[in-house]
């Protein structure tokens, strides 16, 4: 066992920023009020809250009122889905491609779900089929589209404008929602609030902290509340306000924005020499996504002949820790949702791998996980080509 | 060694664990994740995974769970509905362990440079003449050394049974003394599958059609009838449409092809010989004298094994066609082999 470890999973959760840690340290300890007292204490948090809302609201561009503060992606997606039913009824629509967070509310809901090109992308004439009925009366008027902006497991990039101008055209009435949880590292969200309506970012996802995340929300009355009580958010979110974590969460963003170019940079040619190497080590090796359709620090490939669930306990083994699809409740690898809406086949997507860089990838990291992940392929690859390998219980 | 303990949230499993630590082995827990459809425990009893989980971080191991689900479809769920279709009876539980356990874990431990494969089984392995063979747990009422019959020598050698040489009651009071929070978790029982709600006929009747058929006597009256054919078993007495008082009637065949189930009094049921299909040998086909157990809890009764045929000294109730037979040495101390319960086994009492 390596006593070096190799992180390569920073979709999944990236490491706390430094200073997005020192941030919230005051607020876990002498600032401690509720934000919403009316004593000294109370107005400091309610200060600092304030400040780090505006924060967000510059790096993403949109007022600071529409910044909503909520319990984490996943809440801002499902407001953003069921608010946005449970206000407006009709018909909830978004991509098979979709985090689960946005995919099972849409199902809640008895929405649609609309099938993704072979990068994951959102089939846009699709998509126009179905806004086309629904204006024609064949279906219920359809009250949200969410599409996100960068795809969690295998990096593909929607172009957020394109959806947002069709859905314009053909149901001017819709809300346009974007889950651009995996964004803010790689894209410029400025570019991506103008064309929609609301717009989800997590914490954790960008170097600040987990439970936390935003909602924006740049139509007054576009959702109704999952959460309701104290009326905080102005009454679009109940609940005492994660002062620490909104505070953590800001300073983060900001300096992700800051960073963003020349990380992006940086990152996409760790990435690209990650591949390489894999490519040079592993035969057969599939890109899932080629690196033009995808933000830069996502390396998904797919590699014939191998269970993934071997080998990350291989990796896991060598120090390196990655992941493949996302894990249910029982925490067991399950077939990606993602791949096959793309048409990946059911043998390709099992030996389906995310590798996913972020601010503390280092070269070191790149080069010592392609040796691990070559080493453990050959070895799982080995093992399948042994003649009678196979135990005696079922001969 | 290095060895890779199946941990499925049970108390026995958990003190597997503990006696592979005691015996200085080094130990990776693993849950298999087997049934991805609706269970009395919730989905891919969730709970279960958590209680092994907590168990092997109580025990300072490391623990996984591998996602089976494609392979317990096809090995166990799929060839359940088919055998029910055709009016046989099946014991999942031997199929599971037979392909899943010791053939996918096994295989999937090799890979991953593990020496050994550790169960929570009340079964022991033994060295007789030379060779390895299943033997009976100690504690003789909870023995499961006849759910563990089909290993042969590959997989003996690299199987372990941590807690075949303790009772049940030694287990729950080793988990005790251990401080794991599965000591008093009460045992499982049934298929894991079959919900209690809905039991056999939920699941099959959402998987198969299911038809009607006429229960006749062993003289080809017709005596009742059966929604089901599917769900009928050799042996059965109750659900058969017949009249009540008179002799008791016993299923004695199911024929789903006809739609036609044949009852017959107690002598009528009674059988002296079963044929054997997909005969395992745990170190080389025998014959002659054995002990047999038909059931994962049924006596174990006296036999001669000719060929492909087992001769009872005396007739007995017929074994259900799907039915796991197992054969012991005459001591009843070890698993020479085993097979499954053919149908129309000839029988001098019904011939």
């Amino acid at each position: 066992m390596s006593g070096e470890l190799v992180y390569l999973d920073h979709a999944a959760s990236t490491p706390m920023r430094r200073e997005a840690v020192e941030a919230m340290l005051p607020f876990l300890d002498q600032q401690f009020a509720n934000p919403s007292g009316s004593h000294r204490f109370a107005r400091q948090a309610r200060a600092a809250l304030d400040g780090a809302r505006d924060v967000v609201a510059a790096a993403v561009g949109c007022d600071a009122g529409d910044v909503v503060f909520t319990g984490g992606g996943t809440e801002a997606d499902n407001t953003a889905v069921m608010g946005a039913v449970a206000r407006h009824g009709g018909l909830a629509v978004c991509s098979a491609a979709e985090h689960h967070a946005v995919l099972h509310a849409v199902e809640q809901v008895g929405g649609v779900v609309i099938g993704v090109d072979a990068v994951g992308r959102i089939d846009r004439d699709q998509l126009e089929q179905v806004l086309t009925r629904a204006a024609a009366g064949g279906t219920p008027p359809v009250t949200v589209v969410s599409v996100m902006a960068v795809n969690n497991e295998v990096g593909s990039i929607n172009d957020i404008a394109a959806v947002s101008a069709l859905v314009r055209r053909l149901a001017p009435g819709a809300l346009v929602h974007t889950d651009a949880v995996q964004a803010p590292s790689w894209v410029d969200v400025r570019e991506l609030t103008p064309h929609v309506d609301l717009l989800s970012l997590s914490g954790h996802k960008f170097g600040g902290p987990k439970g936390i995340g935003v909602l924006v929300v740049r139509r007054p009355d576009a959702v109704a509340p999952l959460l309701v009580g104290g009326g905080q958010e102005r009454e679009r979110r109940s609940g005492t306000q994660n002062v620490a974590g909104a505070v953590a969460l800001a300073e983060a963003l900001r300096c992700t924005d800051l960073e963003r170019d020349d990380e992006v940079e940086r990152l996409a040619a760790l990435r690209d020499r990650l591949v390489d190497a894999l490519r040079a080590g592993v035969p057969g090796l599939h890109e899932t996504v080629p690196p033009h359709d995808k933000v830069a620090g996502s390396a998904h490939v797919c590699i014939p002949g191998v269970e993934n669930e071997a080998l990350l306990f291989l990796l896991d083994e060598g120090g390196v820790c990655a992941s493949a699809a996302s894990a249910c409740a029982a925490g067991a690898m399950e077939p990606s949702h993602v791949l096959s809406a793309m048409g990946v086949p059911g043998e390709l997507a099992r030996g389906a791998l995310r590798l996913t860089l972020g601010h503390s990838t280092t070269p070191h990291d790149v080069d010592r996980a392609a040796e691990v992940i070559v080493a453990a392929v050959e070895r799982i690859r080995r093992f399948a080509s042994r003649p009678g390998q196979a135990s005696g219980a079922s001969r | 060694m290095r060895v890779l303990c199946a941990m499925s949230g049970g108390v026995d499993s958990s003190v597997a664990a503990i006696e592979l630590l005691e015996a200085g082995h080094e130990v990776v827990g693993v849950t298999m994740r087997l049934w991805g459809g609706e269970s009395d425990t919730g989905c891919c009893s969730i709970a279960d995974v958590d209680d092994a989980r907590r168990v092997a971080q109580h025990l300072g191991i490391d623990h996984v769970v591998f996602n089976f689900t494609d392979d317990f479809d096809r090995h166990v769920v799929d060839p359940y509905v088919a055998a029910h279709a055709a009016g046989i009876t099946p014991n999942p539980c031997i199929e599971c362990n037979r392909r899943l356990k010791f053939d996918r874990l096994l295989e999937r431990a090799d890979l991953l440079g593990f020496d050994a494969v550790a169960t929570g089984h009340h079964a022991r392995i033994v060295t007789v003449d030379g060779s390895l063979h299943v033997a009976r747990g100690a504690d003789a009422a909870k023995d499961q050394s006849y759910v563990v019959h089909m290993l042969d020598q590959v997989a003996l050698t690299r199987t372990l049974f941590p807690v075949g040489h303790l009772t049940k009651a030694e287990v729950r009071a080793k988990a005790a003394a251990a401080g794991v929070r599965t000591a008093a978790k009460p045992d499982s029982q049934d298929v894991c599958f079959i919900t209690h709600t809905g039991g056999r006929e939920s699941f099959l009747g959402s998987r198969i059609p299911f038809r009607s058929g006429t229960v006749v006597d062993t003289d080809g009256t017709v005596v009742g009838s059966v929604e089901s054919v599917e769900l009928v078993t050799v042996g059965q007495r109750r659900g058969l449409g017949l009249p009540g008082g008179g002799p008791k009637r016993y299923v004695v065949e199911v024929d789903v092809e006809r739609a036609v189930v044949v009852v017959g009094d107690e002598a009528a049921q009674l059988a002296d010989v079963v044929e054997l299909g997909g005969l395992v040998w745990a170190a080389g086909p025998v014959q002659g004298e054995v002990l047999v157990q038909c059931s994962a809890h049924g006596e174990t009764r006296r036999a001669v094994l000719e060929g492909d045929r087992i001769r009872f000294s005396e007739p007995q109730r017929r074994v259900a066609p799907g039915q796991s037979v197992v054969l012991y040495d005459t001591t009843d101390a070890i698993v020479l082999g085993g097979g499954v319960a053919v149908r129309r086994a000839t029988s001098s009492a019904h011939r």
